[in-house]
């Protein structure tokens, strides 16, 4: 069981206040995502969660019992860092020990969590060497192998992949989330990264400024962002927001489309501007284009290839069916 | 011709720094040279430098007139413990001013270092009286206490700046693991401090026994160590030069030894965390 309830939680630093009074429940093996900008308070929640950090207000419950003045250890919750946080002087195999060792768990079980963890990150091979000579994905495997091994209630990934190489970031994601499927155990992990966000979660917390934007399942936000800020934040490319008369024309303070709910003509269409830079990946076209009123630039994403390119004139049309409407303060409109 | 210019520089700076050294080592090794000179040599004038008669009299006379392994033993219990108990006392303090600290940290290791500034022969006679009183006077752990205390801000100066440079996050690892504070300082914070622990070892141990203030102030007979066997031949019977020359060297010699073997270990010590 691995039950995270955050009541009233609030968290001050001095005068200034990172996370507001929240109210946040987490259930017992959901992948939960916490996702925001640089600053907007999510590692600060996940070490409130850890025990890492004190809390200026309210109440942490794990499993039904009050875990706010619980000491770390005693949480039952595993954390692997963003920068690993090995035992630089251990070898791989006393790193994974350590947390069983600090248990005063017996030899042998130490030893078999140690093979087993070994075996399903495959680092059977590497249990003699020390942190310092494994590569940066393998460095993040032990420090996962560390967390596996004292079976917790649940694991904090505090941005694992940010250290890794854009490839093996995407090899990492696929294991964390085959482990999540494997191990069944709650995992609340933080990202900047929305696309992170969008393909582990089970459940995708949207932070600003310390306070919960917006809480739901990937397609949830992706389909039915609350505000502004979470239509800008979750997708990518991000929404265009358009201002200004077309807005109103639509009841709304700004509407919003998806760069995969424009279509791209070269004869006709809604909107008329100029391509300012083509992307072209082969699987899809990024096009940005100028002189849309009131969103400049638009950006466009089209399946495959199309021939445009800089200067070139194109019209576009919205698929009125994925339009979002915004009222002034930013909220979504039914 | 840049290049040129950058291999006359590197010429110039070597010698510069070279010369430097030698200054610096010249009353050194001056101090050996007379220790295997007659008295006489020693005072010659104009000065012998290398070629005089070697002799090893002076050592064989300074051995036959004082104990020196008494005094030898005095210098390593006195070095060794005041180091030893300091670190004992440091790592705990610099682990907390650097992990935990608090608004006051920087202003309290500022004025750990402050009590460094105040000239010593300032707290000569309360502590004396306090020796007295605590019957310490010529007694070894008299010494290791004073020395100990007198070393403090340099060790945890020196501590808290290797602690630094370890990530907090590894600490933070340990204690999710179910670490308790004991544990985290022993098998983690310790273990990855070693060679700021070690540099910081010798350095005490090296200014522990070169210390002659209080080591002369407290000690008589009994707890003397190796500066007080030098001082005992500058004695009011006379200057003898090449003898005391001999006792320096003796005096000298370990910790000169222990220092060239341990030099790289020092100075990576002295410049850690300040390169980074």
């Amino acid at each position: 069981m691995g039950r995270i309830q955050l009541k009233q939680v609030k968290k001050s630093f001095g005068d200034v206040t990172v996370i507001p009074p929240l109210d946040l429940e987490i259930n017992d093996g959901e992948f939960v995502v916490f996702v925001g900008p640089s600053g907007c308070g999510k590692s600060t929640l996940l070490r409130l969660i850890a025990g890492l950090e004190d809390m200026t207000d309210g109440k942490i419950e794990i499993d039904g019992q009050d875990a706010t003045s619980l000491p770390p250890a005693k949480r039952k919750l595993a954390m692997v860092f963003q920068s690993y946080a090995l035992y630089p002087h251990m070898t791989v195999r006393k790193n994974i020990a350590f947390p069983m060792r600090m248990a005063g768990m017996d030899q042998a079980e130490q030893d078999k969590r140690i093979a087993s963890a070994a075996k399903a990150l495959n680092l059977t091979d590497y249990l003699d060497r020390r942190p310092g000579q494994l590569s940066g994905g393998q460095r993040q495997r032990v420090a996962i192998g560390r967390a596996i091994v004292r079976e917790p209630e649940a694991f904090l990934f505090d941005e694992p992949l940010s250290n890794l190489d854009a490839a093996l970031r995407v090899g990492m994601r696929m294991e964390i989330s085959e482990l999540h499927k494997k191990l069944a155990t709650t995992m609340v992990y933080v990202t900047h990264d929305q696309v992170e966000a969008m393909t582990m979660a089970d459940k995708i917390v949207v932070l600003q400024a310390g306070v919960i934007e917006q809480v739901g399942s990937p397609l949830e936000l992706y389909r039915a962002p609350r505000n502004k800020f979470v239509a800008g934040f979750i997708g990518s490319p991000k929404m265009n927001l358009i201002e200004g008369a077309e807005a109103t024309k639509h009841n709304a303070q700004t509407i919003g489309i998806r760069p995969e709910h424009v279509e791209v003509s070269t004869t006709d269409g809604l909107w008329q501007g100029t391509v300012g830079v083509a992307e072209h990946l082969g699987s899809d076209t990024f096009i940005h284009v100028h002189g849309v009123p009131g969103c400049d630039p638009m950006t466009v994403r089209v399946g495959g290839e199309i021939p445009v390119t800089h200067g070139d004139t194109v019209f576009l049309t919205p698929n009125l069916q994925h339009l979002h409407r915004f009222d002034a303060e930013g909220l979504r409109l039914a | 011709m840049a290049r040129a210019v950058t291999t006359q520089r590197k010429a110039i700076n070597t010698a510069f720094a070279w010369g430097v050294g030698l200054l610096i080592f010249f009353p050194i090794l001056w101090t050996i040279l007379t220790s295997f000179k007659t008295e006489a040599q020693a005072i010659s004038d104009p000065p012998v430098f290398l070629f005089f008669d070697w002799t090893l009299e002076n050592y064989a006379v300074v051995q036959e007139r004082s104990d020196y392994m008494r005094f030898l033993w005095n210098s390593i219990i006195i070095a060794g413990g005041s180091t030893i108990l300091g670190v004992i006392i440091a790592v705990p303090a610099a682990w907390s001013m650097a992990f935990v600290p608090s608004p006051r940290t920087k202003d309290i290791l500022l004025w750990m270092l402050s009590t460094k500034m105040l000239p010593a022969v300032g707290v000569l006679y309360p502590i004396y009286l306090l020796f007295i009183k605590l019957g310490w006077l010529d007694t070894q752990i008299g010494l290791v206490i004073v020395l100990m205390l007198i070393n403090l801000p340099i060790i945890v100066w020196m501590l808290y700046t290797y602690f630094k440079e370890i990530p907090g996050e590894i600490l933070e690892a340990a204690r999710m693991d179910g670490a308790t504070l004991k544990s985290e300082i022993l098998y983690v914070l310790t273990p990855m401090a070693v060679p700021g622990i070690a540099s910081t070892l010798l350095l005490n141990v090296i200014l522990a026994w070169n210390e002659a203030f209080w080591t002369l102030n407290l000690t008589a007979a009994k707890a003397a160590p190796l500066t007080a066997f030098i001082a005992s031949y500058s004695s009011p019977e006379g200057l003898f030069y090449a003898k005391l020359s001999a006792a320096s060297v003796m005096a000298i010699a370990p910790i000169l030894i222990m220092g060239w073997f341990s030099q790289k270990q020092l100075v990576r010590g002295l410049t850690f965390g300040a390169v980074k």
